[in-house]
């Protein structure tokens, strides 16, 4: 962040005249733990505390459900013990016993609404409106005590609620290598299916009674271990990253380029061992994975890059399946001219731009808001006229084309989920080269000119219909590959796999991984589409967390997990001022303190 | 909206209004046709037409309260309210389950205009409340951001209340009790209509009447529209500008839920996903209206929902396609994208505070 540097250098020095910082609010902290109370009556209410019992993360001691039902007053009472942000001119705030109190609140307040909630739904039948709340979820919630059981809700609440307190005493490092280490514990304990295939991969395969009870969940030597580790690579690998990349960045070009071609080789023959070590089950889900993937590839150069929030992706997609459909497979109802599917590409490829061109024509004048409710029109548009009578003959109606033969390459077949990877992680690359080599094009910075301001971007020469239209050719085709993929590794092709969902899913999974970043759609992709797929317990409330999720993001991080610079420095400008100010303050009392012990005065490091 | 030069205008946009002028021959050359082929084929008695047409007339009503909760937004704020066919879900999910109770209390029945005043009140107290409470959470600390911002918070906010609603009340579909005083027909003026069909016609009547008194006549009409016209001079007039705000969400809430209760009467099943087609269609009213025009979403409202019924059969099944009805929608969807390309503004013009880009 060059940029930013120049902001302390400059910033006036007001040694003496500084107000003391705000203190934890304990107003706010009551208004968060009525929140966590509602949040957590909500998710008892709508069944997943219930659900996801039956899941253990420790066996027999911690199930998901309670992990999911507790996590909510431990997040929030952290969130309300956090000291309001600082302003210039104001000292660093102190941390002590205020914080804590705030989180004993968020807890007290969650077990008050929590215990309010079981007291009344053991009172009154309400499962005739709220299907969820069974005798079962109130069973669970008294913990199997009868009303006696509330005292261990309540318990459970306030406990979780003084840990989240106590977390924002620990020190940033601590802290950091706390709740690294707990999400580990979180992931490794849920995701069994894949580390336990993982250790009989490599040849492991002892230690799997070691550390997963067999029934579901960590055994408690297991979850002592994970937690250790991942401890330890936050306390002590994650502070270096920095320091690696400065170290890196110092390089002369020669050794850069080696050290850049050694983590590549590293990469490839980790993608390339991948499924094999993880077995079917797992690689069909980085199939799907590795499809929308390459869509979420694909609608990040049309809304991250240019712009065009558009809705109705779904229909490339299914051009893309649907052409190679009817060209491959035998069973097609009026022409199956049964081609090899490389010999159908460039039709696919061919449909796809004509697709993108029928819908970017019409909306190349419109507003964007106007732009996403024309596209959502197009993508249903598509959808019911694949399912419609009319078009039957053509494109089967709802039984959709059967009988689409296998992808090969000569005499390589790709059969199982676990060849299927290869052509998908192939597609992949080719639709990350395809965005990097745009982004840093002549087009790509003319996309993100009209990003900014359309008017402007035209004043300035750029041909907003030409670039608007190859925007959406170049997306279309993208998700056109995704949908030729779809279709011969399923190996049939209903209308009922394109419905608007797919659009929503693609959109949430490139906002989440940081809109215009190619890291970033990733790493949404893993978590938010493979996730649920591994485990089906989330496969229920998928939605439900994708709406979470992005009205989540939009308040509070709207530029992503792992954002693009420009969207940071479009969203964020005063906060950027306001960290570097913070930063600044911290190394001076760093600083400070180490001059106090008598060290060398540390000089504040530039960012 | 650019006003360059004719020559530069000529220059860019030569292409895409070659393509919309060829796009708008095709679409006339394909309703006239279609219409013609059907009408001459005197396949339909004048009597379907009219039933189709009054149908049309009691969901084009519907529609139309919908689309006075989008329109009225997008008036105030500038964005579209994507969750707001959710609002108008939720108001029919509660209305059921208070209509489901007095069914077992013997008072849908024994009772009934008490019973629809009842599930009437709730179900618009409750879609109000969504709406409101949509606003405060998720648009109120965007309202500086970029447009695009509230747009996707919107979504994400149709599908929480979506699977919420899922969650909480399950996924079934759940049917309204039938109302024995509702079922047949009478005849008004010599002409056979299904007295749910009166009922949801007048009521739309009544709704849109007060809705137009409420923001002409009244004190928080005025301060709304003055909001919608210019923000900060409506403030420096001492209009509360969150009160405002508030309202507008409030009204179209009402408006929706409303429209919840009658959807219900007509269409008698609801469930999660209820709110999704209709909230699209009352969009597409709005914008055929001319966005940020009350009037506009009403008759747009009305248009839609009788072009949406009559349509598929006078057009579509002239061309001789088979099974229209299961293009109504794409009809719906067509008209939107028609409408887009071909007259943005709407039929009466958009109302906007000031020219967006």
């Amino acid at each position: 962040m060059a940029e930013i540097a120049p902001v302390p250098e400059k910033a006036p020095v007001i040694e003496d005249v500084r107000l003391k910082a705000p203190e934890v609010s304990l107003e706010r902290a009551a208004k968060l733990g009525g929140v966590a109370g509602i949040v957590a009556v909500f998710v008892s209410a709508n069944g997943m505390v219930q659900a996801f019992a039956e899941r253990d993360i420790i066996s027999g001691v911690l199930s998901m459900g309670y992990t999911l039902l507790f996590l909510v007053p431990l997040i929030m009472a952290y969130l309300a013990a956090r000291e309001p942000p600082v302003l210039e001119g104001f000292e660093a705030p102190e941390k002590g016993p205020r914080n804590v109190l705030a989180g004993l609140i968020v807890g007290a307040l969650t077990g008050l609404i929590m215990a309010i909630f079981v007291l009344v739904a053991s009172a009154v039948d309400m499962r005739r409106v709220f299907i969820n709340i069974s005798p079962q979820l109130l069973e669970l919630l008294t913990f199997g005590q009868g009303m006696g059981g509330l005292v261990f809700l309540v318990g459970g609440c306030l406990l979780t609620g003084a840990v989240g307190g106590l977390m924002q005493l620990a020190e940033g490092r601590w802290r950091r290598a706390l709740w690294g280490a707990l999400a580990w514990t979180l992931l490794i304990g849920l995701l069994e299916v894949i580390v336990a295939q993982l250790f009989r991969g490599l040849g492991l395969g002892f230690l799997s009674p070691l550390f997963y009870a067999g029934t579901g969940g960590l055994t408690p030597l297991g979850t002592a271990v994970v937690f250790v580790l991942a401890f330890l690579y936050y306390w002590s690998v994650v502070p270096k990253v920095d320091m690696w990349q400065r170290r890196y960045a110092h390089m002369p070009a020669e050794r850069q380029r080696s050290v850049r071609l050694s983590l590549t080789v590293a990469a490839v023959l980790l993608v390339a061992i991948l499924p094999q070590v993880l077995g079917p089950f797992v690689s069909e889900v980085l199939d799907l994975v590795g499809i929308f993937l390459l869509m979420g590839l694909g609608l990040n150069i049309v809304v991250g890059f240019a712009g065009l929030l558009d809705l109705g992706y779904v229909a490339f997609f299914a051009v893309g399946a649907y052409t190679t459909a009817i060209l491959t497979s035998p069973a097609s109802p009026r022409w199956s001219p049964e081609m090899s599917f490389w010999a159908a590409l460039p039709f696919v490829i061919l449909a796809a731009a004509l697709a993108g061109i029928i819908v970017g024509t019409p909306v190349l004048r419109m507003r964007g808001d106007y732009l996403a409710i024309v596209t959502l029109g197009f993508g249903e548009i598509a959808r019911l006229l694949l399912l419609s009578d009319w078009l039957r003959p053509v494109f089967g109606g709802a039984q959709g084309i059967l009988k689409i033969p296998t992808l090969s390459i000569g005499p390589i077949v790709f059969r199982t989920p676990v060849d299927m990877f290869y052509p998908i992680v192939g597609f992949c690359l080719v639709a990350a080269y395809i965005s990097w080599k745009l982004k840093n094009s002549r087009i790509g910075r003319a996309w993100m000119a009209m990003r900014e301001d359309e008017q402007v971007a035209e004043a300035m020469g750029v041909d907003i219909v030409e670039i608007k239209l190859k925007a959406f050719i170049v997306g279309a085709v993208i998700a056109s590959f995704g949908g030729a993929l779809f279709a011969t590794k399923i190996g049939s092709v209903f209308p009922h796999s394109f419905s608007l969902l797919v659009s929503i899913t693609v959109l949430v999974l490139i906002i989440v991984g940081g809109l215009g970043n190619i890291p970033g759609v990733v790493v949404g992709t893993l978590a938010l589409v493979g996730l649920p797929e591994l485990l089906r317990e989330f496969q229920e409330y998928r939605l439900l967390a994708y709406g979470v999720l992005l009205i989540l993001m939009m308040l509070y991080r709207p530029e992503g997990l792992l954002p693009s610079k420009q969207w940071v420095r479009e969203l964020h400008e005063e906060e950027l001022m306001q960290d570097a100010w913070l930063k600044m303050e911290e190394d001076r009392r760093r600083a400070q303190a180490q001059a106090a012990q008598g060290d060398l005065p540390a000089r504040p490091e530039e960012a | 909206m650019q006003r360059a030069l004719p020559q530069q205008i000529s220059d860019r946009f030569n292409f895409a209004a070659g393509v919309i002028w060829a796009l708008r021959v095709i679409v006339a050359a394909i309703v006239v046709w279609g219409a013609v082929s059907t009408l001459t084929s005197g396949f339909y008695s004048a009597s379907q037409w009219r039933d189709l047409f009054i149908f049309g007339l009691a969901q084009g009503g519907v529609y139309a309260l919908i689309a006075l909760g989008y329109t009225m937004v997008y008036g105030i704020l500038g964005f579209i309210n994507f969750a707001h066919g959710e609002v108008f879900m939720s108001g029919m999910m509660i209305g059921y389950f208070v209509a489901d109770y007095l069914n077992e209390a013997g008072m849908w029945n024994g009772n009934p205009v008490l019973a629809l005043l009842i599930v009437l009140v709730v179900s618009m107290l409750t879609s109000t409340g969504v709406a409101v409470l949509v606003e405060r959470i998720a648009y109120r600390p965007l309202r500086e951001s970029p447009r695009i911002v509230p747009l996707i918070t919107s979504i994400g906010a149709s599908f929480f209340i979506q699977y919420a609603f899922r969650g909480l009340f399950g996924a079934g579909v759940k049917s309204y009790p039938r109302m024995e005083a509702l079922q047949g027909a009478i005849t008004v003026l010599g002409v056979r209509i299904l007295k749910v069909h009166v009922l949801v016609i007048v009521a739309v009547f009544i709704m849109m009447g007060l809705l137009y008194w409420f923001v002409e006549k009244t004190r928080m009409g005025k301060a709304i529209r003055a909001v919608a016209e210019d923000k900060e001079i409506a403030a420096l007039m001492g209009v509360d500008i969150d009160r405002a705000i508030v309202m507008t969400f409030a009204i179209g809430g009402m408006m929706a839920g409303a429209a919840g209760l009658l959807y219900a009467l007509v269409f008698n099943q609801v469930f999660f996903f209820s709110g999704f087609l209709p909230g699209i269609k009352a969009f597409t009213a709005a914008v055929l209206g001319g966005i940020g025009n009350i009037v506009g979403a009403m008759l747009g409202g009305i248009v839609l929902g009788i072009v949406e019924s009559v349509g598929p059969i006078l057009i579509l099944s002239g061309l001789g396609i088979p099974a229209p009805h299961q293009l109504k929608d794409v009809v719906a969807f067509t008209v939107l994208v028609l409408v887009l390309i071909f007259r943005p503004k709407g039929l009466l013009g958009e109302r906007l505070a000031e020219e967006r880009d």
